[in-house]
């Protein structure tokens, strides 16, 4: 199948057969609810769909419905998800497996429906789990080894794909489809831990103490430390089903010998491995570690990569009063631990294409000691 | 329905954690008598998700879902999408909000979940204010009402809700009063036999809100139809049908008790009485009511 991220997106949502979608148009997201919407009339999706009325109202519909033991399915972008924030909390608190795509787009003023992922990286601490893809293959792959990963007992939370506006979105690609049959055996039924249920008559959500929230927080953080596990043991499942992989948490290119490792997400991460390619030829010795999963974040295989290299990191967002939100992470996960050096550059926000050449150019001006610590590049 | 042949069954449970002379908690023991074992509610942002008890206990003998203030009639639209899915018809799925969650903050979620023919019924329990986080003003509080953040009185009249409401079309809708509670009662059970989106709203008068004493909550409802405050009133198909009291005074058979019978016991408009009677506002809002009458007998006789 040849078709664009978000419709690639649609045929995967559709294919793990969630029984409740919930949805919201926003550009650059609303091919993928077309798309949806395609597949019901056509017979091929027969769940529930409901065209809500906001994206606040769209993850409240899907945690009314995962409350009620059912897989849901929400996509988005941008405002759409800032809307959606405290809904987004919700969901993790109550330990919800939704699973939701998020197309990473600008956040205004001024309008602008390019890529940058500042709207994904703000939903941080939201508890969610977050992958963030570099390929139509890997969206696809992706959204149906998150509902094994959020509906697992030891996880139970709520997912987020993210992959670039347009870059991915609206892209097209050459994708392997697996039958139907082969998805239902990979992921089969989802049967929930605890649903609303009128004969066990239980309240969810009412007024909690310190005595027992703070134990709250602590099961997620628990369940980030198991899906740090179990990421990796479904990715190795798929590939051992379908024969593809795209790395764990992390995934790792050329990085062998390297002395220097590249770390970035998303398109950016894609455009690297050309990079990548481009500098060892050259003789630069180079290499990639494309971050898969955001949250839980592979603190420990970072570290493992600072043993032999200095590291290089490009962020398409930034926390504005402090820097790339990556190269914090990725200093933080070396603190007293590695004496590695680590350099930063910010790039490609609002939309601006960030090529191998300009990658290229930043990792050269590292190697040749001329950059900061944390650098803007393009301006 | 009279009280005496209510269902025996109870779901809201002894020991909660509702004031004294709590109007949200009688209202809710009928409205789940009514609709019996098979609901499950979802809870917004309001009393009753204090009244409901703390984790890990529970005032509620049906499955509740608690949700953000403004997300009940969304939270519910998933519910029922998620029973639908699996087949459940006889389960009946109630949002149960407050005036704050229903006209304010959770208007949009609830005009959408209506105009999207959603089964359910949500529930408006008005007691006039955020009374949960302390008595502000909403947009059901009434014209010159002390609240804690309309201090010299409420400058702005009500909200009419009922109107927005039927301006969805949905299939019923009701307002009634806890006072009354064969009236509520009859119109839960009515809207539960009904497929499609039903809203009833529950005028419920709270003691520390309104500032009367806890024994005169059902006094406090039953002057506020009597004044014509608050109609009772249901609308099945856009007809509207008056109901009690309400009708006599639509149909001119009884005249409106003066407003102030209404207002004096309530410390909220003490600012009215004492230390010297505000005529002006008095007649400002009697004049107003008035107006809302007027406009009933135009369309509704």
């Amino acid at each position: 199948m040849i078709d664009t991220g978000n419709y690639i997106a649609a045929k995967a949502a559709v294919m793990a057969k969630p029984d409740v979608v919930a949805a919201y148009p926003i550009t650059p997201q609303t091919t993928v609810v077309e798309g949806i919407a395609n597949y019901l009339e056509k017979g091929e999706f027969t769940g529930e769909y409901i065209c809500v009325e906001s994206e606040h109202s769209a993850m409240s519909a899907c945690i009314g419905a995962s409350a009620m033991g059912v897989r849901t399915f929400t996509a988005t972008s941008s405002h759409g998800l800032l809307l959606m924030h405290e809904m987004l909390h919700w969901a993790a608190l109550a330990r919800l497996p939704i699973v939701m795509c998020n197309i990473n787009r600008v956040i205004g003023p001024g309008w602008n429906i390019w890529a940058d992922e500042n709207d994904s990286i703000s939903q941080r601490d939201t508890g969610w789990i977050q992958f963030y893809c570099s390929s139509n293959q890997e969206i696809f792959d992706t959204i149906i080894q998150s509902y094994k990963l959020a509906e697992n007992e030891k996880v139970l939370l709520p997912v987020m794909i993210n992959y670039n506006a347009f870059i991915l979105s609206h892209t097209s690609m050459p994708v392997d489809i697996p039958d139907q049959r082969e998805i239902d055996e990979f992921l089969p039924k989802f049967k929930p831990k605890w649903n609303l249920d009128i004969n066990n008559p239980v309240t969810f959500g009412n007024i909690i103490g310190p005595e027992y929230y703070i134990k709250v927080r602590k099961a997620m953080q628990d369940a980030h430390k198991n899906a740090k596990k179990l990421i990796p043991e479904i990715a190795r499942e798929w590939k051992k089903k379908f024969g593809r992989f795209h790395g764990d948490l992390l995934e790792k290119y050329r990085c062998d010998d390297a002395e220097y490792i590249l770390l970035a997400m998303g398109a950016i991460a894609a455009e690297s491995k050309v990079a990548v390619d481009e500098m060892q030829r050259k003789g630069l010795k180079i290499g990639l570690a494309r971050i898969r999963t955001f949250r839980p974040f592979p603190k420990e295989s970072i570290l493992q990569l600072s043993e032999n290299a200095d590291l290089i990191v490009i962020d398409r967002n930034i926390s504005v009063g402090s820097e790339g939100v990556l190269f914090n992470e990725v200093k933080a996960a070396l603190y007293h631990k590695s004496d590695a050096r680590v350099n930063g550059f910010i790039t490609g926000l609002g939309g601006r294409d960030v090529t191998y050449k300009d990658i290229e150019s930043m990792c050269r001006k590292t190697v040749e000691g001329k950059a900061n610590e944390c650098e803007w590049y393009g301006i | 329905m009279a009280i005496k042949d209510f269902p025996i069954e109870e779901y809201v449970l002894p020991g909660s954690a509702a004031c004294p002379g709590c109007p949200a908690t009688i209202a809710l023991r009928i409205v789940l008598k009514a609709l019996g074992k098979k609901t499950v509610m979802i809870v917004p942002a309001c009393c009753t998700a204090v009244i409901e008890s703390l984790y890990p206990h529970t005032s509620f003998n049906i499955p509740v879902m608690n949700i953000a203030f403004e997300a009940a009639a969304a939270g519910a639209a998933g519910v029922e999408a998620a029973l639908r899915k699996l087949g459940k018809n006889d389960v009946t799925v109630l949002a149960w909000a407050g005036d704050g969650g229903t006209y304010d903050i959770g208007l949009q979620a609830l005009s959408g979940a209506l105009e999207r023919e959603t089964n359910f019924i949500y529930i408006c329990y008005n007691n006039q204010i955020y009374s949960n986080t302390g008595i502000q003003r909403s947009g059901a509080t009434p014209y010159a009402a002390w609240t804690t953040t309309t201090v010299g009185g409420k400058k702005e009249f009500r909200k009419e809700m009922g109107d927005i409401i039927r301006a969805h079309h949905i299939p019923y809708s009701a307002q009634t009063c806890i006072s009354y509670p064969d009236d509520l009662y009859n119109k839960v059970k009515k809207a539960k036999e009904i497929e499609g989106p039903k809203y009833i709203e529950i005028l419920t008068p709270c003691p520390p809100g309104w500032r009367f004493s806890m024994e005169k909550t059902v006094e406090m409802g039953r002057l506020a139809v009597e004044t014509g405050v608050w109609a009772l009133y249901e609308c099945k198909n856009d007809v509207v049908t008056f109901n009690g009291k309400s009708r006599l005074i639509l149909e001119n058979k009884i005249k409106r008790v003066p407003i102030e019978e209404w207002m004096r016991p309530q410390g909220r408009f003490k600012h009215l009485f004492v230390p010297k009677k505000d005529v002006k506002r008095i007649k400002a809002l009697e004049e107003h009511i008035e107006k809302i009458w007027e406009r009933y007998r135009k369309y509704y006789i």
